[in-house]
């Protein structure tokens, strides 16, 4: 193999295990805007809560102790969010429910750092940063611990949602609220299920993403990767955030390996828009999304 | 219907629903004995589907009272009465449109299945046990319908009369006591209703469910119900047999109000 096709693979490998890592933050907005139709704009916030809780637990108890107590709270902070916010707001307009998640955001993160203070931490799940060399190309271990683990997550969600009776009732809800009433399925029970899992996967996200850049309050802005991942996937489709999660880590690291240093660098931070920008252009509903047809 | 088959399992006692000025139903009593078919009928905005929404939870009534099988259920929401045993379908088709028509059906067992989120995914013991019956059940409804064919289409690629079909399966997988079902032909050519009509009556002999019907076409609905209920304007002005509603004068002057002749040939 040449050089620059044996880098082009290598920028491509590292890009992809990176992306299943976007994938994971992108999965957290699909699967509540899918049960509910709300953009939620507190993902990237409860992931900040999420890894903070887990590294001010990690840094007095062992970090597995840590991970249950936060899915416990993840999922208290999800029957909070439907029975406080959610429920007073049901039947109101998608915007006013966005703006409820801008204000969840907000209080999460002075949640977060009013307990555990505003010192950005550390967060180690015990996996040490080797490079390895496999085939001539380098790989970073902790790259390939967070694909697996994500990867893993993505596995049980298709599981979850395909084969057992709740994951079936999500996907009715999510389809028709009107007919999964109908059929005895309480939507304010499958809305605090799915803010829970979506808190479940805030605590995975915030993990690995916690342990690979450390943790302090700009690991919300991990929200905006997401924006170009559902783009690009489509905002209402599973395998979309996973794919788009893909792309958007391939195309960026490939773009700033091979495209950067002509231009002087730094693509990398803006290329995912540029490309979210033209599916947006190309299929405004992303690859996988459900093309909605209106009756003028 | 069956002879001596008379107690009501469901009914509605004076209701009235407002939505700001309109009054959609104003003191509507009406009881659905157990075993029969009966149909709702009336013309354009008379609140039937409002008081099919009365029946199935999707408003409350005030005043008005809401009786299933002598207990009084006014106040409960539609997933609870759907626990009570009543299913419905809708106007305007409300399917899962993302999910086949298998996954459909199985949402409409979504009461009857016990088992918890771990077992009912697991492929062992209980919740494989679990899972086979549900599906058996499942697949004699399809057999029942004759929707074989479309088993894994998505049914938002259906054509519409077949989405109607899958619609009564996924209310007949409920094995509900009470089938609520409003327009069941809305929308069909002639064959399409004759399908339909085998599948009630049958729904209603062989596996013995008491159902309530919405239905503008006349001449099906003399020849399957066993009672009527005419609406008109959100009052019932007339109920009793396909006799006495085809020479009850009120309706007669009803219909001729708003469809002109051509209906009372049709009655």
């Amino acid at each position: 193999m040449s050089d620059t096709v044996l880098f082009a693979v290598e920028l491509t490998v590292s890009g992809l295990l990176v992306g299943l890592m976007y994938s994971l933050v992108a999965l957290g907005f699909v699967l509540i805007y899918k049960a509910s139709g709300i953009f939620n704009f507190a993902q990237g916030d409860m992931t900040f809560f999420a890894a903070l809780g887990m590294a001010a637990f990690g840094a007095l108890i062992p970090m597995w102790v840590g991970i249950i107590l936060m899915v416990g709270a993840m999922v208290v902070l999800a029957v909070a969010i439907e029975r406080i916010v959610l429920k007073p707001l049901v039947a109101r307009p998608p915007l006013v429910l966005f703006m409820a998640t801008i204000g969840i955001a907000f209080f999460l993160q002075g949640l977060a750092q009013g307990i555990w203070g505003t010192q950005p931490r550390g967060l180690s799940l015990g996996v040490t940063d080797h490079t390895y060399e496999i085939g001539g190309m380098f790989v970073s271990s902790l790259d390939i611990v967070g694909a697996v683990v994500a990867g893993v997550l993505v596995v049980v969600l298709v599981w979850f949602f395909q084969k057992t009776k709740t994951g079936r009732a999500l996907r009715a809800v999510s389809d028709d609220h009107e007919a999964a009433l109908s059929v005895g399925i309480p939507l304010r029970k499958a809305w605090g299920i799915t803010w829970a899992i979506a808190g479940i996967v805030a605590i995975v996200a915030g993990a690995l993403w916690g342990t690979r850049v450390g943790v302090q309050a700009s690991l919300a802005l991990l929200a905006l990767k997401a924006l170009p991942v559902l783009i690009v996937g489509g905002i209402d489709s599973i395998p979309g955030a996973i794919i788009g999660g893909l792309i958007i880590g391939a195309a960026e690291n490939l773009a700033e390996g091979l495209i950067g240093p002509a231009v002087g660098g730094g693509i990398k931070n803006f290329f995912p828009y540029l490309l979210a920008l033209i599916v947006l252009g190309v299929r405004p509903y992303g690859l996988f999304g459900r093309e909605i047809i209106e009756r003028v | 219907m069956p002879d001596g088959i008379q107690r009501p399992l469901l009914s509605v006692r004076d209701a009235y629903v407002t939505f700001g000025s309109l009054q959609a139903l104003i003191g509507v009593s009406v009881d659905v004995r157990e075993g029969e078919i009966l149909a709702i009928i009336g013309p354009n905005g008379a609140g039937k589907t409002t008081l099919i929404n009365v029946i199935s939870g999707v408003y409350h009534p005030s005043p008005g009272q809401v009786f299933f099988e002598g207990k009084d259920r006014t106040r409960l929401h539609p997933d609870r009465v759907a626990d009570l045993g009543i299913a419905r379908t809708f106007q305007n088709v409300a399917l899962f449109k993302g999910m086949t028509t298998l996954d459909n059906l199985m949402v409409g067992r979504h009461l009857q299945m016990k088992s918890g989120l771990f077992a009912s995914g697991c492929y062992w013991g209980w919740g494989q046990k679990e899972e086979i019956k549900h599906r058996e059940a499942v697949e004699d409804i399809i057999d029942f319908l004759e929707i074989e064919a479309i088993r894994k289409t998505p049914a938002g690629m259906l054509p519409y009369g077949m989405q109607k079909r899958v619609e009564l399966g996924r209310a007949l997988a409920a094995e509900p006591k009470l089938l609520l079902l409003d327009e069941p032909m809305a929308g069909m050519n002639l064959e399409e209703k004759e399908d339909m009509a085998r599948f009630i009556l049958d729904a209603n002999e062989e596996r013995g469910l008491t159902i309530c019907l919405i239905e503008h076409d006349m001449g099906v609905v003399m020849d399957i119900s066993d009672r009527l209920v005419v609406l008109e304007y959100g009052t019932k002005i007339a109920e009793g047999t396909p006799e006495e509603i085809r020479t009850n004068p009120d309706v007669i002057r009803a219909y001729l109000g708003a469809h002109g002749k051509k209906v009372k040939e049709a009655l």
